[in-house]
């Protein structure tokens, strides 16, 4: 997030794209209802009619997949009208006539057409956002998770840049992460092209910084990413480690990712219970858990927490550091001598620039967002105040694009995933808590009453849902927040693996999987 | 410029905009309160906290007066005091029960207990009606709803509408017939109850309870808190696990956690279980004759550091990918690219944030 969560009560025109974020991130929500309580407006695109969407002043109902359309609409309105910071734009920017010129075509009236959402309503939304003293923000995987997500991104930081909404109290451009230590995991330099705090591995010079602290002269050239990975299993990659993921149920294309692991010579998995993944493995290592473990995780406003132990590890279960620290020594490794997950977190911090002022005593009371430079440094709770990283403010001129797969005579209908309140992701763990259980047992699919009629579906009786690559079977329940022609469902339960019909496509940049976008087809089942 | 006023002879600043209880409590004092929660609006239901303002008639409750320049104003006096505990009397009176209840129900739910002890009340002195029925026949395993403990301060009602947004439950009835309900009556699963446990949290009197906490109850261990942060979602809500001796009996929020201030979700509230759930991993497997069968740690280690080593060998060092976890602490995740750049120096590394 550029703004810190605690600005989320802030800002007096709130945009709220791809995110359910009362399901996803609760108490992040409760602060933006707390802003509409003191009267902000509050603008929600989300394809289906979530509850953020009912309780916003405008819903913008766009068709999965389209949101680069929408957001250009708005781009284009806002230009079209002159309603920019003409001041902003003209100190902290750059491109601002190459995005002009870009946007022109993007007329409310075409984007309708591919959205769906009515032109005077883009209309009026763009109005609002721009007029804002203070317009935030947010978005969640909505965004991201499509083969356009890059685009996404890019067409949400044209709106900030053009209306001054960035390095402001209760502004900027704030995506909410979905897991609890996301962050954390890219801070690490767990990323194929990022050493540590983000340092391209593609410099030398950080290619030396890191030979010098570690021994080792590591390749200049960057990894692959793991759907690669997944792809090159058994003709470039034949071993793997897998760490506190069920990859097999929370990604993309499960039939895909099976047979890519099975095609693995050499399989370790390191987690806390044995998942399907685990399943596959050749070897399974017992990791200690959360309330078993010291360590740290980093929030989505930048904030690194202390997380403490506070009962033994379940049986012979130890934490990830010491065990990779083993396998490391029996490499021949001399770099692993760690005593404390205290030591580990030191190094990291004696690494990254982001946290070069930063160590495990410092964060006890978890009081700063990074970047903190140095020892005395009060953190940054707000980034791009009077400068971007690059210095100015780049526009880039995203096209519209469709999804990888788009409905047709066979798969007629859109599937969109996503995650419910009670349950997080495989529900390895809160499948195995009596009250979130309680509450929710099984999936269901989402389908609008009025589909429920016309595909000859029962509100409770059985479906077959296929794509191109697979198909579930999943209960029916009647539901009109997933609009007509629309169909929801998490990825929450191994009993319907609904990876086994995702998998489309990829950003080209990040290749993130376009989970949100599927072409299905949706057939009663009698029994 | 830089006001102040005199609390119990004592110049003190504060600044616009202050109430009288929060000047008084930042400066250490004690004045007793049952239904102020600093995240809410006061309500200036139940009287306790009333203050003496010189040239005031009668007592003010401190939780809504103002801070004003140049007041005097005093906290304790003996017929202040007298006040209290003829309110703290009554209070209890209605709620018999409420000196002895279990700390595991909720974060305040000693309030009403503490002020007992202070005052040497113990509901004998006003025997009589009391509002509030219970209703044990909710089946919902998470909030435990005893309201023959309720003393109608409000606090749920408050919590739930303004710091939640949801106004699941409200207030019916008036005077001995108030009850707390969600609309129509229903049980909590079938209202707009999203069960954030935040009215547990606040009940001063242990009306509401933790159920999933309260199944530990029988423990004899004492309670010890320690403070953490919630697993699931990226918010990063601050917590305390309560523990008795080896076992996790509960998780309550943190009133200063910095992202949270107090709040927390289904999720960081009740979904803790699986901690110590039967199906954890305890010991490490290796795959023998196609099965996976447990195996000592010198093994599991040495077959997991030979499959890379011969991958590493046989294919190239390129051929060896880790996949690090964005659910585990970031020594995890720091340990797994360390792991494949210091062994077999490549980038083959990446997290789970891809999908
Ligand atoms: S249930 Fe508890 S918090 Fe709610 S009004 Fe009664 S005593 Fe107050
Ligand atoms: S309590 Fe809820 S909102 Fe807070 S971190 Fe946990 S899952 Fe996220
Ligand atoms: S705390 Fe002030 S009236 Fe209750």
């Amino acid at each position: 997030m550029s703004n810190p969560l605690a600005d989320m009560d802030k800002p007096d025109v709130i945009f709220c794209i791809g995110t359910n974020m009362t399901e996803t991130h609760p108490v992040a929500a409760t602060r933006l209802k707390q802003a509409q309580a003191k009267g902000a407006i509050l603008i929600v695109a989300d394809p289906r009619h979530i509850p953020l969407a009912r309780r916003a002043d405008i819903h913008l109902p766009l068709r999965v997949g389209s949101d680069v359309a929408l957001l250009g609409a708005m781009a284009h309105v806002i230009a079209e009208r002159g309603l920019m910071d003409e001041s902003f734009i003209a100190e902290r920017t750059e491109g601002w006539d190459s995005v002009r010129e870009h946007l022109k075509s993007f007329t409310p009236e075409w984007a309708e057409g591919i959205t769906g959402v009515p032109a005077a309503l883009i209309e009026q939304a763009a109005v609002l956002y721009a007029q804002a003293d203070r317009g935030a923000i947010y978005y969640t995987l909505g965004i991201t998770e499509h083969i356009s997500g890059v685009d996404n991104v890019q067409s949400l930081s044209n709106l900030a840049l053009m209306t001054g909404n960035l390095g402001r109290e209760g502004t900027g451009i704030n995506p909410m992460r979905g897991q609890n230590n996301i962050q954390g995991a890219g801070d690490c330099g767990a990323l194929p092209g990022n050493y540590p705090g983000f340092q391209p591995v593609t410099d030398p010079a950080m290619q030396a910084k890191f030979e010098e602290a570690w021994g080792t002269k590591v390749d200049l050239e960057p990894g692959m990413t793991k759907v690669r990975a997944l792809e090159h299993a058994g003709e470039k990659i034949f071993a793997m480690l897998i760490c506190g993921e069920n990859t097999l149920i929370s990604d993309p294309d499960y039939d895909h990712c099976e047979r890519a692991l099975g095609r693995l010579d050499h399989l370790v998995v390191v987690d806390i219970f044995k998942t399907e993944t685990a399943e596959l493995a050749d070897v399974v290592l017992p990791a200690s858990a959360w309330a078993e473990t010291d360590g740290v995780f980093t929030n989505t406003e930048r904030r690194p927490q202390r997380v403490r132990a506070a009962v033994p590890a379940q049986g012979q279960a130890r934490p990830d550091w010491w065990i990779l620290a083993e396998i490391s020594k029996r490499l021949g490794s001399d770099q692993f001598e760690y005593n404390s997950a205290a030591e580990v977190f030191n190094e990291l911090c004696s690494l990254s620039p982001l946290y070069a002022g930063l160590d495990w005593d410092r964060i006890d009371a978890g009081r700063y967002q990074w970047p903190v430079p140095e020892a005395d440094h009060p953190g940054t709770p707000m980034l791009h105040v009077g400068e971007f990283p690059r210095g100015k403010g780049l526009f880039k001129t995203p096209a519209y694009r469709d999804p990888a797969e788009v409905v047709n005579e066979d798969y007629p209908v859109w599937l969109t995933t996503g995650r419910r309140l009670e349950h997080y992701h495989t529900r390895t763990m809160s499948g195995r808590s009596t009250g979130t259980e309680y509450l929710l047992n099984e999936e269901t699919l989402e389908v609008h009453p009025a589909d429920v009629q016309a595909w000859g579906l029962e509100h409770g009786g059985m479906a077959r849902m296929s794509s191109p690559r697979g198909s579930v079977l999943v209960r029916v329940a009647s539901d009109d927040t997933s609009p007509p022609g629309t169909v929801f469902c998490s990825f929450s339960f191994s009993e319907v693996p609904i990876n086994k019909l995702t998998g489309s496509g990829y950003d080209p940049i990040t290749d993130t999987a376009e989970l949100k976008v599927c072409p299905v087809r949706v057939e009663p089942v009698s029994g | 410029m830089s006001l102040d006023l005199t609390l119990d002879g004592q110049v003190v600043p504060f600044q616009e905009g202050e109430t009288l209880y929060e000047v008084a409590s930042r400066h250490g004092d004690k004045i007793p309160t049952l239904c102020y929660d600093k995240r809410l609006d006061p309500l200036g239901a139940c009287r306790l906290c009333v203050v003496e303002v010189e040239g005031a008639n009668g007592p003010l409750a401190s939780c809504t007066t103002p801070a004003r320049a140049g007041m005097a104003v005093r906290t304790v006096t003996e017929d202040l005091e007298r006040h209290r505990k003829t309110l703290v009397d009554l209070v209890l009176s209605e709620n018999p029960k409420g000196a002895e209840i279990d700390p595991l129900r909720g974060l305040a739910s000693q309030e009403l207990a503490q002020l007992s002890v202070r005052y040497g009340s113990d509901g004998t002195r006003f025997a009589g009606a009391t509002s509030g029925h219970s209703r044990f026949d909710d089946p919902n395993p998470m909030i435990l709803r005893d309201y023959d403990n309720c003393i109608s301060c409000y606090r749920c009602v408050r919590v739930c509408a303004e710091q939640e947004g949801d106004y699941a439950i409200s207030i019916t009835g008036r005077g001995f017939g108030t009850q707390i309900s969600a609309e129509f009556d229903v049980d909590l699963e079938d209202s707009d109850c999203t069960f954030c446990g935040q009215c547990i949290q606040t009940c001063p009197t242990g009306a509401l309870g933790d159920l999933r906490a309260l199944q530990h109850a029988d423990l004899p261990e004492p309670i010890t808190a320690t403070r953490s942060i919630c697993p699931y979602c990226g918010v990063g809500c601050s917590l305390d696990l309560l523990t008795k001796g080896e076992t996790l009996v509960g998780v309550q929020p943190a009133m200063d956690g910095p992202a949270n201030e107090g709040a927390l979700c289904i999720k960081g509230q009740f979904a803790w279980e699986w901690v110590q759930h039967p199906d954890r991993l305890t010991e490490p497997l290796v795959r023998k004759d196609g099965e996976l069968v447990p195996a000592t740690w010198e093994e599991a280690l040495d077959r997991a550091a030979a499959g890379f080593a011969q991958a590493g060998a046989e294919h190239g060092r390129r051929s060896v990918y880790a996949v690090a976890s964005g659910r585990a602490p970031h020594e995890s995740a720091y340990s797994v690219q360390k792991f494949i750049r210091v062994n077999f120096g490549t980038n083959q590394i990446d997290n789970c944030s891809r999908a």
